[in-house]
């Protein structure tokens, strides 16, 4: 499995999102600190999730950070977030 | 060996700066593109800042991630609190909101 499935299982079943989308944005930081050759270390995720529903970005963010902790402690040098609520917020 | 020597030393950093950066690299030479963004809006809204560089010491990089219990760098403390990392900074200066919480905050801007 990629890092990239392992992010998108992982945030399904915590957040049940509406919208997920992890994109792998690796290719943009080739050769830059944290940039493995065989890619797969920089990502972006937009997510909208009920789950955040009243939550401020810190708190948000920390949720999913939390739930790919293993991820961003392993193979995952940066990972972009782009959190919302259903119906905005 | 204890980390608190790291937490005083942030603790004190924060008190003692209105904004401080936690970050890759120096203001003028940022090392990290999410870094680099961030000094790049603060610049922008001509906010005094002092830049922390977190790859100078181990020890910073990994205490500064404990202690606002965010595991990435950049970092923006305001007077105190946890603004947040690049992804935040940026969607709260696209939305204006960046500048209101500033001004609420009573930060200068040259």
């Amino acid at each position: 499995m990629t890092v990239a499935d392992t992010i998108s299982e992982k945030l399904t079943a915590e957040f049940a999102p509406e919208v997920l989308e992890v994109i792998d944005e690796s290719h943009l930081h080739k050769g830059h600190v944290g940039a493995r050759p065989e890619g797969e270390t920089h990502f972006r995720v937009v997510m909208t999730s009920a789950t955040f529903d009243g939550c401020n970005r810190v708190d948000r963010q920390r949720k999913v950070y939390k739930a790919l902790a293993a991820e961003l402690a392993g193979p995952v040098h940066a990972l972009a977030l782009s959190l919302s609520a259903p119906g905005g917020g | 060996m204890s980390d608190t020597p790291v937490k005083d030393y942030i603790q004190n950093e924060i008190d003692q700066n209105e904004v401080t950066l936690f970050m890759k690299g120096s203001p003028v030479f940022p090392q990290c593109g999410f870094s680099a963004a961030v000094v790049q809006i603060l610049g922008h809204l001509n906010v005094k800042f002092k830049g922390i560089d977190v790859l100078q010491d181990g020890d910073l990089r990994q205490g500064i991630k404990e202690f606002s219990q965010w595991p990435t760098v950049p970092q923006l403390y305001v007077k105190g609190e946890f603004v947040g990392g690049c992804d935040i900074i940026r969607e709260m200066f696209e939305a204006g909101e960046l500048q209101t919480y500033l001004e609420q905050k009573e930060v200068a801007t040259a």
